[in-house]
């Protein structure tokens, strides 16, 4: 073998990057798998099965966007004879009171920053901005 | 036909993957061993290919110039096209690696009448290859948040700037949109030029074609078809892979071991095709070695090792058949001691 010099540490390092994830999770302390917390109130019913939630939230969200915001179409959504407003805070959150809990931990466990609270805010948040309606 | 088999190998493995999966206790081959026995068979071939090339001796010092090289002072080097030092040779190979400086080369050569032949530039393959291969780098790292727990701030970085325009939920990427032209460029470069199709083998066709169906299988897998696709659910999975400990929480839609799949393929495909000038742009010769040969002599290692040999030398092994057979020798033979 020739140029053994250059040649084998740079396959070393070759190799390191490409194996990189198992020593960075070695060195890490790995978070455990998130566990969202379900309504304080004990609402069973969503506006569509949690699978069906977990998938496609995201997208659900961002048509409610575009409906409200878009095309002034706030027209509320009826399932199982509930009645829904569209909006993040007036439906999702009416429920799931505590974003930390509810959002966040999922979505800082999988990397997702969904800009959804350039705009909204959370409850809390929104109780101690009342005066300013 | 050659790109047609390519489609159909490709459709081939979706459809083992889609339907493998479907098998109850698959899901565990598709989503555990076969990503480890991919990974194992990419870096061992890896491995064994640069080290079989590093095996192989260079005989001639054979870097492509295309500028003057290092001579008198007052004619002026041109450092980058003909280097003469190592840093000069690590500046160029840079270049060559980040921005595909041969490519950016590419001359197209067309006979007009009379007859006589023009050299064209043609930046086309250099833009296309930009183009895929800054896509698929960028879709490589924005994949460690599925590797990485706790998510490093880079790969956010990252993974904003890619999908910075907010088009859609989830985010649309500019990389996705990339790869997908990138491959879809490549591969029409391939079939539209007229001499370049001719040269085009399966192994040209079927890499693109591979990747290519990576792409749309992922792109389906975030937007689409996300039935089943809980990312939450398919991160536990990942990070058990690179931790030792894999687990299925739940049931993960097909269209993840379909992608999962593909991308073994590639993985374990990669060492074997010409994929490997991932390794083999480090490798060449033509762009690694130093233009000094006027300087320092470049000896050939599979040169036998001759020693110098001088007359004196060829006279002493000889001498006594030279004598034998009367050709005059400098030194005469030492007088014979008497035999007694």
């Amino acid at each position: 073998m020739y140029n053994k010099g250059t040649i084998i540490p740079g396959l070393a390092i070759f190799v390191l990057i490409v194996t990189s994830p198992l020593w960075l999770n070695a060195f890490m302390t790995g978070s455990t798998v998130p566990k969202v917390e379900l309504p304080q109130g004990g609402e069973k019913q969503c506006v569509a099965s949690a699978t069906e939630m977990r998938a496609n939230h995201m997208q659900l969200l961002n048509e409610w966007r575009d409906d409200v915001l878009r095309d002034g179409n706030r027209v509320t959504v009826m399932v199982d004879g509930k009645v829904y407003r569209k909006g993040l805070q007036m439906a999702c959150m009416e429920c799931h009171t505590n974003k930390e809990k509810f959002c966040d931990s999922c979505h800082e466990y999988a990397s997702v920053k969904p800009y959804c609270w350039d705009c909204h805010l959370t409850p809390e948040l929104a109780a101690t901005k009342k005066e300013t309606h | 036909m050659k790109y047609a088999f390519s489609f159909l190998a490709v459709i081939a493995l979706v459809l083992i993957a889609w339907l493998g999966s479907q098998i109850p206790g698959m899901p565990y081959l598709f989503g555990v061993a076969l990503p480890y026995l991919a990974l194992m068979i990419f870096l061992g071939g890896f491995v064994y290919r640069v080290v079989h090339w590093a095996k192989s001796p260079v005989p001639f010092s054979i870097q492509t110039t295309c500028g003057q090289g290092k001579s008198l002072d007052f004619i002026k080097q041109d450092r980058l096209e003909a280097p003469n030092t190592t840093a000069e040779v690590v500046a160029r190979m840079f270049l060559e690696i980040v921005c595909f400086r041969s490519l950016f080369r590419n001359t197209k050569s067309e006979i007009h009448d009379g007859p006589h032949i023009t050299y064209e530039s043609s930046k086309w393959l250099w833009v296309f290859a930009l183009i895929f291969h800054y896509s698929f780098l960028v879709i490589v790292l924005r994949h460690l948040r599925l590797f990485l727990d706790p998510v490093p701030a880079c790969v956010g970085w990252v993974e904003f700037i890619d999908g910075l325009f907010q088009i859609g939920a989830p985010t649309w990427y500019m990389t996705d949109i990339g790869l997908l032209a990138g491959c879809a460029l490549l591969f029409g470069r391939r079939l539209i030029t007229r001499h370049v199709r001719f040269i085009s083998l399966v192994n040209d066709y079927f890499p693109l074609v591979l990747i290519f169906a990576i792409a749309i299988t992922g792109i389906l897998m975030r937007y689409f078809l996300r039935t089943d696709i809980d990312i939450v659910n398919i991160k536990q999975l990942t990070v058990g892979l690179v931790t030792f400990s894999p687990v299925i929480g739940a049931k993960i839609g097909a269209i993840f071991y379909i992608h999962v799949f593909l991308v073994c393929v590639l993985l374990a495909y990669f060492p074997f095709s010409k994929l490997m000038h991932m390794g083999g742009v480090f490798m060449s010769p033509t762009r690694n070695m130093k233009n000094n040969t006027r300087a320092v002599r470049h000896v050939n290692p599979w040169n036998p090792r001759i020693l110098p040999h001088s007359y004196a030398g060829y006279e002493d092994e000889f001498r006594e058949y030279m004598v034998e057979n009367g050709i005059p020798v400098e030194k005469e033979l030492p007088p014979k001691k008497d035999e007694e």
